[in-house]
């Protein structure tokens, strides 16, 4: 109808001078935008079905291509923005739930970019990283608190299982499904290479990545797909999903189309039929019940392995972690609003959550206050988009953090939040054979490594810079940060003085 | 010794290759200058469709027949085993491009002679442009020997 036409939002802008008619634009969308108009004898492109993925931007050859913003504008209104008044014509037409992908990208503010770092000067030396040695190493897991000997002195205090990691980052769950195979892939191997761990997310463990097992975080979410026994003691520990941070309080929902082939046996669900996770574990509804999880989890892995329960952080986040701790989980993980989703109602995507930086610190701060703060690793993602994020996350008190959209841009998303089209030109977002392999996963490892070694690198020589020479120096050292432009609530939340004071 | 190896499994059908070699081969240093509005000549062409492509160019054949068949001594192997085409000699009566099992040999832009893939050691290009272009990694120039 012509009340539902909206102008595209984003045009393919191409140079007539620069293009040399290779077609390789064509070729690569599977949004149909360019095609080669025998006619005029030129490419010709539609930015109808454009999502600003930029595919065609990077292959152009020639620089012919820019994506840009479409000036075509609703009168201009602060209220009724041209977001706001697209959506309700859409829903008008459809009378549907609007889904989007990817985290919140509304204008709330980031609390990373109001806190700033410390740096010696005169009193204490800075460290030079090239020369002196710093420790990233982190573990994660209960910590002992007093060290028992015996008579000859040989320490006997039984330590739980930890897990080792090289530098203090892991790759959050995404599950095989959501994103491809090779994008798994990439991810396992990279983990493997760095000392650190990727996430298996819900979706199960393919058969062709058992063996990067001791790098593996297995998730155990509402659906249960693909939970066994063998899958259970195949990684190197047990992630519990209650939540997550970009659509807290809500399931998933894979569509059947996608469940094919090794989809369908790795879930061990028949092929063709929608994964529904629902938004509550049906057998967990108190504490109590999450305990039963955390040691129905251990004992079918004989206590081998640590246990992490994964929640999105909301309103009562302190609390919640609280409890959590006091469960028998080994590792909170805390996701933030800003995280990312394959595929989420906008509106709880937008709109539902809290920033992972005043959850963090809240969270942090409350398993202070009760004693329990060594009970268990604190592990927040949600839009860790920098070094210096990490560097903040643990001054904060995080022991360490999850990444996944920046993992995914180092993979080539560019953020389009299209996902659950199903049409990632990018080879992740998709089960299309001829996308998927537009990943190569030899090229994807090395950009994920190069990413992880100099984030690691910058981690290094911030910590030089405070004199501090160990990551545990700095965790939970927020004398080492402060704030910016932050009102009195805010500073007391995080915890941190204000710049100057 | 190293030669230009095409991994089907990635590759994508692009053709970005040929129009890197078809740049490479033209002696010029603009790429749109070089190929706006004119008919390429690559020396690799993308056999396939988009669920099944590959690049195909020359394998540099230990015992190549094109060499064998050429009836004015025209293709040889240089030291490094590249097979090469003295275009001052080609006669271009296209035998080798008949018995070339790969259909690696092609005409040439005015068709008076024949071309091949010499690994880029007959221009500018340094490395295989094709390998330097390739998005995803599917040409690679490695020793496999």
């Amino acid at each position: 109808m012509v009340r539902d036409y909206l102008y595209p939002e984003y045009e393919a802008v191409r140079n007539p001078d620069l293009c040399i008619g290779c077609r390789a634009c064509e070729r690569q969308c599977a949004n149909l935008v360019h095609k080669y108009d025998s006619d005029l004898g030129k490419m010709v492109s539609n930015s109808a079905t454009c999502v600003d993925c930029q595919r065609c931007v990077c292959l152009c050859p020639t620089n012919a291509l820019k994506i840009v913003k479409s000036d075509n504008t609703f009168k201009k209104n602060a209220n009724w923005t041209n977001e706001a008044i697209s959506d309700v014509i859409r829903q008008a037409g459809t009378g549907a739930v609007l889904l989007s992908a990817m985290g919140n990208p509304k204008q709330y503010p980031v609390y990373w970019d109001k806190m700033l770092i410390n740096a010696s000067q005169v009193t204490n030396p800075s460290i030079d990283p090239l020369r002196e040695p710093m420790e990233t190493k982190t573990y994660l897991g209960k910590k002992t608190v007093s060290i028992e000997r015996d008579r000859n002195g040989n320490i006997v205090s039984k330590t739980t299982p930890q897990l080792e990691l090289e530098t203090p980052i892991m790759f959050s769950a995404m599950s095989y499904g959501s994103i491809s195979y090779n994008a798994h892939k990439s991810l396992a191997m990279a983990a493997e290479e760095l000392g650190i761990l990727y996430n298996t997310g819900e979706g199960g463990l393919h058969q062709d990545f058992y063996q990067y097992g001791p790098n593996t975080i297995v998730q155990v979410a509402s659906g249960r797909f693909g939970v066994h026994e063998d899958y259970l003691n195949a990684g190197a520990a047990i992630e519990i999903k209650m939540g997550q941070g970009a659509k807290p309080g809500i399931g998933g929902h894979l569509p059947g189309t996608k469940i094919v082939g090794d989809i369908s046996r790795t879930r061990m669900i028949p092929e063709g039929t929608d994964a529904i996770s629902p938004a509550p574990h049906h057998d967990i509804y108190s504490i109590e019940d999450l305990r039963q999880l955390v040691f129905s989890l251990k004992e079918a892995s004989d206590y081998k392995k640590p246990v992490i329960v994964k929640i999105a952080a909301v309103h009562n986040v302190a609390a919640i972690a609280s409890g959590i701790a006091r469960s028998g989980a080994d590792i909170i993980a805390i996701d933030g609003y800003r995280g990312g989703t394959g595929a989420a109602p906008k509106c709880i995507r937008d709109n539902v959550g809290i920033p992972i930086e005043l959850a963090l610190a809240s969270v942090d701060q409350r398993l202070r206050d009760e004693g329990i703060r060594g009970d268990v690793s604190v592990v927040v993602g949600g839009s860790i988009r920098s070094s210096a994020d990490i560097v903040k996350a643990i001054a904060l008190g995080a022991d360490a953090v999850y990444i996944a959209t920046s993992a995914l841009i180092a993979l080539g998303c560019h953020l389009c939040r299209s996902c659950q089209s199903g049409k990632c030109n990018w080879g992740i977002a998709t089960q299309v054979p001829e996308l998927v392999k537009r990943l190569n996963p030899a090229d994807g490892k090395e950009r994920l490594v190069n990413l992880v070694h100099a984030w690691t690198h910058e981690i290094k020589e911030m910590m030089g810079g405070m004199g501090i020479n160990s990551i545990e120096a700095l965790r939970g050292n927020r004398l080492m940060l402060r704030g910016v432009g932050m009102n009195q609530k805010e500073l007391d939340i995080l915890g941190i003085k204000h710049a100057g004071e | 010794m190293k030669k230009v190896y095409v991994n089907e499994e990635w590759c994508l059908g692009c053709h970005l290759c040929e129009y890197q070699c078809a740049f490479a081969n033209s002696g010029m240093d603009d790429m749109v200058k070089a190929l706006k509005g004119k008919e390429i000549h690559p020396r690799i062409c993308v056999e396939g469709d988009n669920n099944i492509s590959f690049a195909v160019n020359c394998r540099h054949c230990d015992d190549a027949l094109c060499i064998k068949g050429c009836i004015s001594g025209a293709l040889s192997k240089d030291a490094d085993g590249v097979v090469v085409i003295d275009k001052e000699k080609c006669v271009g009566c296209y035998t080798c491009i008949l018995l070339c099992p790969y259909g690696a040999i092609m005409p040439g832009a005015d068709h008076s002679v024949v071309q091949k893939c010499q690994l880029c050691t007959d221009n500018s290009a340094g490395e295989p442009a094709c390998v330097k272009g390739c998005p995803n990694r599917a040409i690679v120039f490695e020793d496999r020997d």
